[in-house]
């Protein structure tokens, strides 16, 4: 093998420009294949960085309006979930939720502390397990705990950016009294804005808003932490029939879906999965599409060398080569060629690649209500080198195939002839 | 016996088929030196390309040191060449991108002898025939004579049973040409039968036996 090796590479390095022409166009084909990878693991990465502050358990119900008459009551009635549905939903599903908590918001005008001040505050009833379902992350302090709640305090969870909006000297914020309309809470904890949605809320007990807002038992939202719904199917089975028992005790239809709005990180988080899927296959077949053009030029300069060779092949014939030799000694030439410059272009791909990490993996875009990153880690990792490089190998049989066979014909009386 | 052809018919088939060969007998004693003499068209060209396994006939028998050749697969062909004939092109044929040195080691490489073993024995070859000091030339840096003595190294090398040379003398002027047909006397005196194609006279005189083809017939 060795042997067969140093016979490639002799005929390779004497033909120095045919072999560089050859491997440009198959250095080039997975350059590209490692930039396209690269840029769609930035993006997919770019998807999991920001739903990492989701909870995929999560299901969150909201009260909605009927929009179709049932039994007798005209649509357009306003469906009011209670305390007691938190009760009934998890003695309903036992074997599909964990735990259900009934959630009450309510926005204030203002937040201040000394002559700083956030409007339009949204205070959210929280109970100890909000912290998991929403997925907080705490960086000082504590969240809402069980004593906070029996004894109603006056205590509130806020974000780091309101933190720093509150706090602007850098002042120490926790134990600190915050006013929100006239009544003081003391900051317990500091949770860390992720960037999407939620993170201009304020956490205070749940039984603390109930009572100073007077919410009585009208709850805003219904927070249930699944279990074992690990399919879309089983989502979909669940969903409809938690509509089924809530349709029977708040007397609106089945199928109406107005009456209550159900959002499921779950099958949010399905969908997302399959458009990751899915944007890395085409991905991958765009590069592969890049990569045979890269095929077809290196099979073409293969079959224009074999044809100059002829009289060579003629010559190796006459002294005893085999069909088979000259065949090999082809295909490996070609695989050589690609393997040489594939891993060439592949490591200009992965230059590139932290090139690209470098200058735009930290920039984020502020889009008003959220910050994303572009990039994240737009680099390819061990697997896909090894799968180019299996890519290459291919690659590289296949184009040295047909010339290698063309070659193998030659007869070696006309090879010689002249 | 080392050449015995009998009955040996050959057509070049086409829109107009072409019968070349019409019924050759030969027999070639072992360690003779024999001339094939004819002009162009006579088929002693395809002769030498039947004898040399380059090319296939289609009636009579070829029997090469007690081997019947006939209706060889590629692979066989190819071994039979590599271990029992050895070939001098009259345009040297040698492989322009490889030195004196690779071009005779070559036919080893076909017998998958290591390199350090088969440069070895090239080298031995090529100081056989006087180029010890061009070993590492290309073909494109030698004369002619040289180039045909590399030839000559290259051929002798796996110890064939029979050297086959077409017009090896064509491309070489006087000097060079006598050179050379010492080289292949000697060679037959040490016991080795070879067989040249030539029209030229005084090359052919220098052989043991002349066979002269005449349409395809020897006569």
């Amino acid at each position: 093998m060795i042997e067969v090796f140093r016979e490639i590479l002799g005929s390779l390095s004497r033909n120095k420009l045919r072999s560089l022409a050859t491997g440009f166009a198959v250095a080039c084909g997975i350059f590209l294949l490692i930039i396209l990878q690269g840029t769609s693991n930035g993006i997919i990465h770019t998807f999991e960085q920001a739903s990492a502050g989701f909870a995929f358990d999560a299901i969150h119900v909201f009260p909605g309006f009927t929009s179709k008459p049932y039994n007798g009551i005209k649509e357009g009635r306003r469906i009011k979930l209670d305390d007691s549905d938190s009760e009934v939903t998890l003695s309903n599903f036992p074997n599909e939720l964990s735990s259900v908590i009934a959630q009450i918001s309510h926005t204030a005008n203002s937040a201040s502390f000394g002559k700083n001040y956030l409007s339009n505050v949204s205070l959210q009833g929280a109970r100890p397990e909000t912290q998991e379902m929403e997925a907080l992350q705490l960086i000082t302090g504590r969240f809402i705990n069980k004593i906070d709640l029996d004894e109603q305090r006056k205590v509130i969870v806020i974000s780091d950016k309101n933190r720093d909006d509150l706090f602007k000297h850098g002042e120490r914020a926790i134990n600190q009294q915050v006013r929100i309309d006239g009544i003081t809470f003391t900051v317990v904890g500091i949770y860390k804005e992720d960037g999407m949605m939620s993170g201009n809320d304020f956490y205070a007990p749940f039984t603390t808003l109930k009572t100073i807002y007077g919410k009585g038992y009208d709850i805003d939202q219904l927070q249930l932490k699944s279990k074992n719904l690990d399919t879309e199917e089983k989502n979909d089975a669940f969903e409809s029939a938690f509509r089924k028992v809530m349709a029977v005790k708040h007397e609106f239809a089945p199928d109406d879906r107005s009456a209550l709005w159900i959002w499921n990180s779950a099958s949010e988080n399905a969908d997302m999965t399959k458009a990751e899927n899915i944007l890395h296959t085409s991905f991958w077949i765009l590069g592969l599409l890049t990569l045979l053009s890269g095929v077809v030029g290196v099979s073409n300069i293969m079959l224009i060398a074999v044809k100059e060779r002829t009289h060579e092949f003629g010559i190796r014939k006459a002294i005893g080569a085999t069909p088979w030799n000259i065949i090999s000694m082809v295909v490996l030439e070609s695989i050589v060629i690609t393997t040489i410059f594939g891993y060439i272009g592949m490591l200009l791909g992965i230059i590139f690649c932290e090139g690209m990490d470098a200058y735009y993996g930290n920039q984020t875009m502020d889009m008003g209500f959220f910050q994303s990153s572009i990039f994240v880690d737009p680099t390819v990792d061990i697997s896909t080198c090894i799968h180019a490089t299996i890519v290459m190998i291919v690659a590289g049989a296949l184009a040295g195939f047909f010339p290698a066979s063309k070659a193998a014909k030659v007869k070696p009386i006309e090879a010689l002839r002249g | 016996m080392m050449i015995q052809l009998k009955g040996l018919h050959k057509t070049y088939k086409g829109a107009q088929p072409l019968h070349v060969l019409k019924g050759i007998d030969l027999n070639i004693e072992e360690g003779e030196f024999v001339a094939i003499m004819g002009a162009s068209g006579s088929g002693k060209s395809t002769l030498l390309n039947i004898l040399g396994i380059l090319d296939d006939y289609d009636e009579g028998e070829y029997t090469l040191n007690g081997t019947l050749i006939k209706n060889l697969s590629e692979t066989k062909a190819a071994g039979y060449r590599n271990r029992m004939i050895g070939f001098v092109f009259q345009s040297f044929n040698l492989i322009p991108y490889k030195d004196a040195l690779e071009n005779v080691a070559l036919p080893l490489f076909y017998q998958s002898v290591s390199r350090k073993k088969r440069n070895a024995i090239a080298m031995e070859y090529l100081d056989k025939v006087g180029l010890r000091d061009w070993a590492h030339h290309l073909p494109n840096e030698m004369s002619g004579g040289q180039k045909q003595r590399v030839a000559i190294a290259r051929a002798l090398i796996t110890h064939p049973q029979i050297i086959l040379a077409d017009e090896p003398t064509g491309a070489l002027d006087s000097k060079t040409t006598v050179e050379v047909m010492e080289l292949l006397k000697e060679l037959n005196q040490q016991g080795l039968t070879i067989i040249v194609v030539t029209h030229e006279a005084d090359v052919a005189a220098q052989t043991n036996r002349t066979i002269h083809i005449v349409d395809g017939q020897i006569v």
